[in-house]
This record gives C-alpha cells, structure tokens and sequence, in this order.
C-alpha cells in the first residue's frame, strides 16, 4: 500500500538548482526507473524520497503521510546502495539483521526474516562470511537481501549494477526482475544505463538537467519518444536525426534527398516548417537484405563508409544530408567500405519533431 | 631497464640501511638498561654491560668467619684455627683469585697460596679457590678478618636490584609506589580524552549542525598552542576551583592537552568512512546514537587504538604535567618519571639502581608498544589507503 507521489519537487544547492519541480506518481507495487545522464538529477531524486537529501521545495508522500520532514528512519523504505554499503565489520547474517534488531524486533523473528531472505537470494551458505570474503555478485545480493528483510513500503535502488561487470549484471538484472515479482513491493530505480531501465521498468521516467523528459512504458518511450532527446537516449543504436523543411507532402532533408512526408504526421505539420526527421537503424535497410516494408517507404542511395557484423545483422555506417547516418543490414553479405546501395526508408516508423522545440510533432 | 633496477635496488639498500641505522640506535640503550639492572653494583664499575656474557676479573672485599659465631674456631694442636672457603663465606659460585691482600692500601700485597702474618700470633693462608686458613696463638675476637682479593668472576645476573627497587617495603627511593601511581595517571588519562573525542569526532564528520567547520578549524588550531601556555592559568583555575594538585587535577590537563589531537586524528579517520555504508544505516533506521555505536565505532577502531597509544606513552612518560598538578609537596603521588629524576640526585653514584628504575618505567611502553604496534602504523595510514 504505498504509492509515493512527487508534486513540484526542487531541490537547491545554494544558488544552484539541480531538479526543478518535479511531478511524478508512482503506484503501488510499480517498477519505476529514473533514466539519465550522469548529473541530471536522478540520484538526488531518489536520495529525497529516502531522505538523505533535503528538499527544497514542492511535497513527497509514501503511502498517505507527507514525508519532507521525515528522517530517513521513520519513512519506511529500504535502500540499495552502488557500493553496496555493506557493513564490513559484521557477518552476512547480522548485516541481514541489522535493520531488524535496531527496531528491537524479537531474535526469532528476526532469525526468520534473515532465514527467508537468504532463501530468497540463495544466501544460506554465506551467511556467517564477512563482506570482504564475498563475489560483487554475492555482496549484491547481500545488499538486496538487506533491504527485503524489512518488508518495508517501498524499495529505492542506486544504480546497484554499475559496479558488477557485464555477465554478472545482465545475471543481477534477472534476478531483481523476479525479486520484484515475488516481493511485490514499490520499487524505485536509478540508473543510467537504458538497457536496464528498458528491461525492468513497469515505467521509464528519463531525465535531463532536472526536468522530467518523458514518463511512460518501456515501449512508448521506445516507439514514440516526447523530444529528441528521448530519441536518442533511448534504444541502441541511437535515433538518427536529420535537419529538412516540409515542402508540400515532402520533406526536404537539408543537403539530401525529397523524402515523402510520413502519413501519420501529415496533419501536423505546416508547410515551411522547420523539422528534425528521426527514423532508427532498424528501419533503414539496403534493398534485398531488409524486412518486407508494409506501409509508405522511401528509397534512395547512399554510400557505406563502415559496417560493423554482428552476426544475425550488420551494423551499417553511411552518409545522409551530410550527417553521419546507421542503418542495419538483414541476412548480411561482405560488403566493401565505400559500396553504394539503394536503402529504404520504412517512413510508418519515422518520428517529426519541430526543429525550434525538439518536441515531437505527434 | 638496467638503470631502473639499479636506482631501485639503490633505493632498498638506502632503506634497509636507515632501518638497521635506526633499529641500532634504539636496540643499543634498551639492551643497556636491561642487561645492566641485571647485574651488581661492582660488576657495572668493573665492566660495561656488553661484557656482561664473559667473565671478568674483579676486585672483592671478603670477610672470613665470624669468630665469636659458635663452632668457627676450632683448637688444633693448641692452635686456635679458623678455616673455610671465602667464596662460600660470600655466597658466591667456586672461583680462582690471583692475588689478595689484608689492607685496602695493599690489595695485591700476596699471591695465591702466600702466608700473611697479621702481628700477634696470628697468620692467614689463602689458596687460589678461596680456601683459608687462620690461626693464632690465643682465642680470637673481634670481626671476621677482612681479605681483599682480585679473582676472575664467571658471567652472573641478579634480580637483586629489582628485589629492591620494587618489592623491598622499607626502601623508600623503591619505584614500586609510583609505578602504581603512573598507572593512576595514565589509563584514566587515556579513557576519557578518548570517550569525548570519540562523539565529538562523529559529530564533527557525519552530523549537519551550524557552525561545524568553524569548530573543526578551531580544533585544527588548538593543535599548534603549547601546553605550557595554559600550565598556570590551568593550575590557578583548578586551586580556584578546589580541585588543587591530585590526580583529578592531572586526569582534566591530559585530557584537555589531548583533545585536540585525539578529534583531529578520530574525525579525519571517521570522515574517511564510506558515506553509503552510514546512509545506509540511516535508511535502515538507525538513530545517530546507534550509528555510532554499531557502525562508526567499530570501524574506527584502528584510529582510536592508534591515538590510545599515542596518549598512554605520552602521559606515561609525562613529567611536567604531573610536577604541575599533580605532585605536592608530600610526595606521596610522585610519578616514575620524578622519582627516577629524584633518584638522578641522590643516587647518582648507584648505577644499578638508576637502570633499574629506568627499565621499570619503559618496560610498559615497550609492551603496549609491541602488543599493539599493528595498530600503531594501521592508525598512522589511516585513510591514505582504501581498505577492503
């Protein structure tokens, strides 16, 4: 039972404003990941809900209560630290206990909640190990462990995977996947990582410079991002991005081709606007080697100065109105750098956004 | 790659050499103080303590049997006879002398086995293992006979000095009263300091509070005041105050002479603490008091041991603050460090005793020092290196 509610939040270092207000609504039992680049906001966000940041403006609540003046003690939550803030000094055990026996909670019951959690993270055999005599791995888990033992309202996560190396945190992403499914609870998670964030999320919040970008599905960032920014912090590779002027039901690529206005934007867009075509690598093919386009599609030249063969597909690197453009090849041949090919363009895939604000034109 | 393996093999024997340079120059004193309060007054003026090992010949002033003791003068063919061993007579192991004499002008005047006549009768026989034979016409009276001799002593040791300098009641330059006066000083002159400076140190890291840098730089300048600046104005507050010269009095100057270098090295330490691990404390709903007790302490344990040492030396060895407030005029509460300055003065003369008492007062030091010096140098490093 614990929605937390974010309205006009800011938070201020002195003359410097790092979040400016804030206003997001997280259900109960949602999966919510703050998406950013390094600075914009995230972690502080998070470090407010806990309560390890003051606020300087706008209301917090966890459940019902108002928590602005709360100590991070009396708010009900559990946090997951990047450095896994372990306490080294203590057992497995008694770290998974800790929280419990500060509440003065009887030793038997505490002995149960460690006794759960452990089988939860499969911790049993480590349980009477110091932090220092454990995997990154194990000491994630530890630390996870810790903070379900409290069954507390919400969880907060502080980019906990960036630590641990690629195997080991696509294996710890799983297993917060399924934590979250046997303990449901209201998790909040900050990375910075999109992969991450698109993988776990119920929703993706992403952030930029303090301001919220978007709030939505993992999917809906995906296919139909707010701005430009959206666009291409999200997805790998990112959106590409061209400069053109809508002339009639064409778009006019500056330094390239014509290429027919996207129907699905075509009563939004005024002619002589100013626009930014956004399209993904995966709906530029060269002829031959693409998916069967369905709807409306453009065709033109373009010359592959790289290509990069990633197996299944390769990674194709060219040159479109004089910006640097990629492109995925299907059922991939070797193919010569400089080789010029006929690609389509699957425009039902296409994004608009207005060249002035950057936000999208849907 | 030569050139870089030879500057630092260079490098290494410049290091070793200072540690040998060094460990010399602490061993050689040490060893000097413990061997010589393990040997007798004659044995230090003889020789020097690094001959201990070997025998050494040696001058001796002997008496030969008491003749008024019963049974020690026997007739003999009319001839009144004392006979005997001097070494026994001095309790002394089986030795070989070369020569003996009856004065102290002539302590060579006879060599082994000669005959003394001593005027009135009475002659004296030493053979060269200290056998004796005295005889004289009448029945003898007086002091045994005194006999100086020059004889080669093999190696001993004694535990005569410190016999007397700590467990002889009726001694009264004995060090054994201001050992325990010392450790009245110190280890309540090592506790509290530590106590205070252990919240104020937390305090100063890891609480939000106004005016909290301000503090630190004042603790950060306290270091660099002299102590003797506040020794009579401390002195006169306390007499204000009715606590006077006593060990309460001592207790609160080593602990306020203490202080700031006890914050400055606890709140460094602490601040170097990671912060995750006492948010995460904090999230897991510890009051401040508790993160202190359960996380801080424990982790700071390197640092507090590290200043314990610190101070328990210095306030062992301390003498000025003790002269000041603490010993009066009775000297019932003098320290080990007055007394063995007393001893300097009216003991002057007596080696054996000047080592002892010194030994007696560094042989604590040098215990906390090896028992805890792990910590000692952990302390020292603290925060230059990430521990796992």
């Amino acid at each position: 039972m614990a929605q937390v509610h974010l309205r006009d939040v800011v938070k201020k270092y002195g003359a410097i404003q790092v979040v400016h207000g804030i206003d997001l609504e997280i259900q109960d039992n949602e999966f919510v990941v703050l998406v950013g680049p390094s600075g914009c906001g995230k972690s502080t966000t998070l470090r407010m809900i806990a309560g390890l940041e003051d606020i300087s403006g706008g209301e917090i609540t966890i459940g019902d209560r108002v928590v602005n003046d709360l100590p991070p003690r009396h708010r009900n939550i559990s946090m997951v630290f990047q450095n896994y803030a372990l306490y080294p000094h203590m057992t497995v055990r008694e770290n998974l206990g800790f929280s419990l026996k500060i509440a003065k909670r009887p030793q038997d019951e505490i002995d149960r909640a460690v006794d759960e959690a452990a089988g939860i993270l499969s911790l049993a055999e480590y349980l009477d190990r110091k932090p220092g005599e454990l995997s990154g791995g194990q000491r994630q888990r530890v630390a996870m462990g810790r903070a379900i033992v409290r069954h507390p309202e919400v969880f907060l996560f502080d980019e906990p995977l960036s630590n641990l190396d690629a195997k080991l945190r696509t294996q710890m992403r799983t297993e917060i996947k399924k934590l979250h499914q046997k303990v449901k609870s209201t998790i909040v998670y900050v990375t910075h990582d999109q992969v991450e964030a698109m993988t776990l999320a119920d929703r993706i919040v992403i952030m930029r410079d303090g301001h919220i970008e978007q709030v939505g599905t993992p999917l809906d960032v995906f296919e139909s991002p707010a701005n430009t920014f959206v666009a291409t912090f999200i997805g790998s590779p990112p959106m590409n991005l061209l400069r053109g002027r809508i002339t009639g039901d064409t778009i006019s690529l500056t330094d390239g081709p014509l290429i027919s206005l996207p129907p699905q934007f075509a009563s939004n867009v005024a002619d002589g606007q100013d626009v930014i075509l956004g399209f993904r690598a995966d709906n530029l093919m060269p002829v031959g080697h693409a998916m069967p386009m369905e709807g409306a599609y453009a065709e033109f030249k373009m010359t592959v100065n790289l290509s990069e063969p990633l197996g299944t597909e390769t990674l194709l690197f060219g040159a479109l109105a004089g910006k640097e453009v990629q492109a995925k090849m299907l059922n991939p041949r070797p193919l010569q750098n400089g080789e010029q090919l006929q690609f389509q363009l699957d425009l039902t895939r296409c994004h608009l956004f207005d060249a002035q604000t950057e936000q999208s034109l849907r | 790659m030569d050139n870089i393996a030879g500057q630092k093999s260079g490098l290494m024997w410049a290091v070793h050499l200072s540690v040998l340079a060094l460990v010399l120059l602490w061993l050689f004193p040490t060893v000097g103080l413990f061997v010589s309060s393990f040997r007798t007054a004659d044995q230090i003026a003889t020789t020097g303590w690094w001959k201990a090992l070997t025998a050494a010949e040696q001058n001796l002033l002997i008496r030969a049997a008491d003749p008024d003791d019963e049974g020690v003068q026997q007739q003999v063919d009319g001839v009144w006879t004392i006979s005997g061993n001097l070494f026994e007579e001095d309790g002394r192991p089986p030795a070989t002398l070369s020569v003996w004499g009856t004065s102290s002008r002539e302590i060579d005047a006879y060599t082994a086995g000669e005959t003394a006549d001593l005027g009135d009768g009475e002659q004296i026989t030493v053979e060269a293992n200290g056998d004796y034979v005295l005889t004289a016409q009448e029945q003898m009276s007086g002091r045994g006979q005194r006999v100086f001799l020059t004889a080669v002593i093999a190696p001993e040791f004694t535990l005569e000095n410190y016999q007397n300098m700590l467990f002889d009641p009726k001694n009264v330059d004995g060090m054994s009263r201001a050992f325990f006066n010392t450790l009245t000083v110190t280890i309540p002159a090592t506790v509290i300091p530590i106590l205070i400076a252990a919240f104020a140190a937390y305090a100063l890291a890891w609480m939000e509070f106004p005016g909290r840098a301000l503090l630190i730089a004042a603790v950060v300048a306290l270091l660099v005041v002299p102590l003797q600046l506040a020794l009579i104005p401390l002195l006169k507050f306390h007499n204000g105050i009715g606590i006077g010269k006593g060990y309460m009095g001592v207790w609160l100057a080593h602990t306020g002479f203490g202080l700031p270098l006890a914050i400055y090295l606890l709140r460094n330490y602490m601040v170097g603490l990671p912060r995750d691990i006492i948010e995460n404390a904090k999230v897991d709903g510890a009051s401040d008091f508790q993160i202190f007790t359960k996380i801080v302490l424990p982790l700071s344990f390197p640092a507090l041991a590290s200043f314990a040492i610190f101070q328990f030396l210095w306030t062992w060895n301390d003498l000025l603050v003790a002269k000041v407030f603490l010993i009066d005029a009775t000297g019932r509460t003098s320290v080990m460090t007055n007394q063995i300055v007393e001893l300097l003065g009216t003991r002057g003369g007596n080696w054996e005793i000047l080592a002892t008492a010194a030994f007696v007062s560094i042989a604590v030091p040098l215990l906390v020092f090896f028992v805890m010096q792990r910590y000692l140098v952990r302390g020292l490093l603290a925060g230059s290196v990430k521990g796992g």
